[in-house]
């Protein structure tokens, strides 16, 4: 069994259906530890110490959050601009992340039809989170194909639901699953 | 009348330096310049209101011993072992090449060698308070010129001691040598060498024991009667207990006070002792170099000029090349050898006491001690001036790359007045980035507590500008006033602006007038004591009601802004109207109330729309709407 790290960010999860929704989904489920960045560092002070050791002590790295200005909320930023630190992330003595299976978490506002090269956004939302996977390869962390969920300005209740499934579903098969396929 | 007497000569005496130093300084000549000349003034050979004074400049030359104590109160005892290379090998080098050459030219022109050499070692001597005064005034005393000019005098005080027993020796055809010590008997004349050596030696660990045992418990009781004249008075007793103590065992009084200083170097109270002696000092060193003017006799200058100028001449010029050669030898550069050379290049005060001394002795003739005398009193007298010279015709300022690379960690140097609940937050935090942080606390119990967890603290009324000078608030960038009552921090607050306009000044304000009362005196930033606790406290109070911590703590940020803001905004009110000022605070807090109210409902509008509002879920539903439309149109047209 793998222990899942989640960095979840979100600045106003009040407000926010889908991902409070999808965090409720995966809050009680064993070897998943839900860590809420805007909540942990509302002055954006993020402890390097203590998340590295966080991250040391799961076997899976999972970040979810909305996709803001085809990117993540800004904490993400600082999270990964503090905590992944040459030395300890990336270059020759950084393995902290060698291997762990990195997965992208993200909610869509616009359906998948606007993330098309003919749409309204021009890229896939798999394009646009490229820079999180040149990251994660860089600290030569496994890149996972991302979960994406469209449409999230349009989600009705009975689509929120499932989608927070298929989000838990995900995630057990991270946690459980056998070797898997390094997407991407 | 005995004290109508006093009154007036101390009236002369205060005359003579209220008038002359100030012009000295103008002209840029120096206080010691200013004080020289006043003497001759005032002296019987101008005016004749003073008298040559051997008892005025006996009195005098406890400033001299002041002077050496405080020097002391700025050197740290390791400091000290630092310098002993440069105490030992320069200041014995100078004191004996300049002894020997002098001794030798002294003989050329016809002196008896017994005689020549007394005349070389009292020419060895320069003056400590003439020196450490003008490179003081200069800013110069921690320069590598001050620091070595600071060693050989330090030599010289030693020396002093050999010196004095090695004169009567010199008499050797006049065997009835007169037993007289200067400033008359010691204890110890009657004893044997080694005795007195024992006796020496346990005045020196008399005054370093009594210094850490005695005087610390002292100072904290004395400091805790907050009685400041009392405080004075310990003060001045311990440098004249000192001085006292080191006479009873032949030691030169200033070397003992030296000492004395060293031991409290390291004491939280050095600063408020530095200050209460300061103000002595420097009207006993003014009186000093009065006497010394008033002392010199035109009578013997006039009879014999062309003598005088050449031993006067002779032996600066002697002094300085050999002072010369060795601060080269010990790699200064030129200019900073140069700057030591002309510092000590006269005759100190000490050879009047070994002029007399050796007179008495039968080592010198009266006519010659009169010709030495008036020459060392002018020798003195060309220091300022070469001083002078030397700034004007040497290019380039003193010490170099190294001076510059001391500016600036001293620039850096923050003063926290007052080390209470907030101060010491602040202390904590720049020591922790390590900024150099010089406390001042007046009360004598927090200080003590404090001591306990490691600070360095300094004793002190941060109301007297003559503390925060002692402090450095010259060198210090920035001066933060902690203080918790009102009425003083405002005092500070005033008092820096007046007396340090360069230094910044950060000061805690009780409240909200206070704060415009700080502004008001001159303070850089102010903080409201109350005013970050009270908003932090308000953002844990809607966290407990389930608010998210970044939206509460984002509504704490807010609320700071506008508080700010309106503190701003109603400075200038203030002023013109106190109804007009409640009347914009009351519309200022219904503002805040709105803008605040606006932040915590979900925000369906205005500042947070970017974090997943409803107005652009509304139009996402629209453009779907209206493709969905063109999509039934055109199947439908199929």
């Amino acid at each position: 069994m793998r222990r899942i790290l989640v960095l979840f960010a979100h600045p106003a999860i009040r407000r926010s259906r889908l991902n409070r929704a999808m965090s409720e989904a995966v809050r009680d489920l064993e070897g998943v530890t839900l860590h809420d960045l805007y909540e942990a560092y509302p002055d954006f002070a993020v402890d390097v110490d203590a998340e590295q050791a966080l991250v040391d002590a799961h076997d899976v790295l999972v970040l979810q959050h909305p996709l803001f200005w085809y990117s993540a909320p800004a904490i993400v930023k600082e999270w990964i601009d503090l905590v992944l630190e040459h030395g300890w992330a990336y270059g020759r003595d950084g393995h902290h992340l060698d291997g762990k299976p990195w997965l992208q978490a993200v909610t869509v506002g616009g359906r998948e039809s606007a993330y098309a090269p003919d749409g309204l956004n021009r890229w896939s939302v798999e394009d646009l989170l490229r820079p999180f996977e040149a990251t994660a390869r860089l600290c030569r962390a496994d890149w996972q194909q991302p979960f994406v969920f469209h449409a999230a300005h349009l989600a009705e209740a009975g689509e929120i639901s499932t989608a927070a499934e298929r989000y838990r579903a995900r995630l057990i098969s991270l946690r459980d699953g056998a070797p898997m396929a390094a997407a991407g | 009348m005995a004290a109508d007497g006093f009154l007036v000569s101390a009236a002369t005496y205060l005359g003579a330096a209220v008038v002359s130093v100030p012009i000295a300084q103008r002209l840029g000549l120096g206080s010691v310049l200013g004080y020289l000349v006043a003497g001759v003034v005032v002296g019987p050979a101008v005016l004749g209101l003073v008298a040559a004074g051997e008892d005025v400049r006996h009195v005098a030359e406890f400033g001299v011993v002041m002077m050496l104590f405080l020097v002391g109160l700025e050197v740290q005892p390791s400091k000290l072992w630092q310098m002993r290379g440069g105490v030992f090998g320069l200041g014995g080098l100078q004191v004996g090449a300049t002894a020997a050459v002098v001794a030798g030219l002294a003989i050329l022109l016809g002196t008896d060698p017994r005689a020549a050499v007394a005349i070389g070692l009292i020419a060895a001597m320069s003056s400590t308070a003439i020196v450490l005064q003008a490179l003081k005034e200069k800013g110069l005393l921690k320069s590598p010129a001050g620091e070595t000019s600071f060693s050989i005098l330090l030599f010289q005080d030693i020396s002093v001691i050999p010196i004095l027993a090695v004169i009567p020796l010199l008499a050797a055809g006049h065997a009835a040598g007169v037993e007289a010590g200067h400033g008359g008997g010691t204890l110890i004349d009657d004893l044997p060498g080694w005795a007195s050596a024992l006796a020496v030696l346990a005045a020196v660990a008399l005054i370093i024991a009594a210094g850490r045992l005695v005087m610390r418990p002292l100072f904290r009781v004395m400091a805790r009667t907050r009685m400041r004249e009392v405080f004075t008075a310990t003060a001045l007793l311990l440098v004249a207990g000192t001085a006292l103590l080191m006479q009873a065992v032949g030691l030169s009084p200033a070397l003992g006070a030296f000492l004395a200083g060293v031991v409290l170097a390291d004491s939280e109270f050095r600063h408020e002792i530095e200050t209460d002696i300061e103000p002595f000092k420097g009207l006993l060193l003014g009186l000093f170099f009065i006497s010394v003017g008033a002392g010199i006799q035109m009578g013997v200058i006039v009879d014999s000029p062309l003598a005088i100028a050449g031993i006067v001449a002779g032996v600066v010029v002697v002094k300085a090349a050999i002072l010369f050669l060795l601060a080269r030898s010990a790699r200064l550069q030129s200019r900073d050898a140069l700057l030591t050379a002309i510092a000590l290049s006269q005759i100190g005060e000490f050879a009047f006491v070994l002029i007399a001394f050796a007179g008495q002795n039968g080592v010198l003739d009266a006519g010659t001690g009169g010709l030495l005398t008036a020459s060392v009193a002018l020798s003195m007298l060309t220091t300022p001036l070469l001083l002078i010279a030397f700034d004007r015709l040497v290019p380039g300022r003193a010490g170099g790359e190294d001076r510059a690379a001391d500016d600036i960690s001293e620039r850096n140097r923050v003063i926290i007045a007052g080390f209470g609940r907030m101060g010491q937050i602040v202390g904590r935090i720049l020591i922790g980035r390590g900024v150099p942080v010089t406390v001042l606390e007046h009360d004598a119990e927090q200080l003590e507590a404090l001591r306990r967890f490691g600070f360095t603290l300094y004793y002190g009324d941060a109301r007297r500008h003559d503390l925060l000078h002692a402090a450095g608030a010259e060198d210090a960038s920035l001066l933060v006033v902690a203080t918790d009552e009102k009425e003083t921090t405002t005092e500070i607050v005033e008092m820096a602006r007046r007396n340090f306009p360069g230094l910044k000044v950060v000061a805690r304000a009780f409240d909200r007038p206070h704060a415009y009362e700080l502004e008001a005196a001159g303070a850089d930033r102010i903080v409201r004591e109350t005013f970050a606790g009270g908003i932090e406290m308000g953002a844990e109070a809607l966290k407990e009601l389930g608010l998210p911590a970044f939206e509460a703590e984002r509504i704490g940020r807010i609320f700071r802004r506008h508080d700010i803001e309106a503190m701003e905004a109603m400075r200038e009110l203030r002023k013109l109207d106190r109804n007009a000022y409640g009347l914009a605070f009351r519309q200022r807090r219904e503002m805040l109330s709105r803008v605040l109210t606006r932040d915590i409902q979900t925000m369906r509008s205005g500042a947070d729309a970017g974090w997943d509002s409803e107005p652009i879920r509304e139009e996402v539903r629209e453009r779907v709407r209206a493709e969905e439309r063109k999509e039934t149109d055109s199947t439908s047209s199929r």
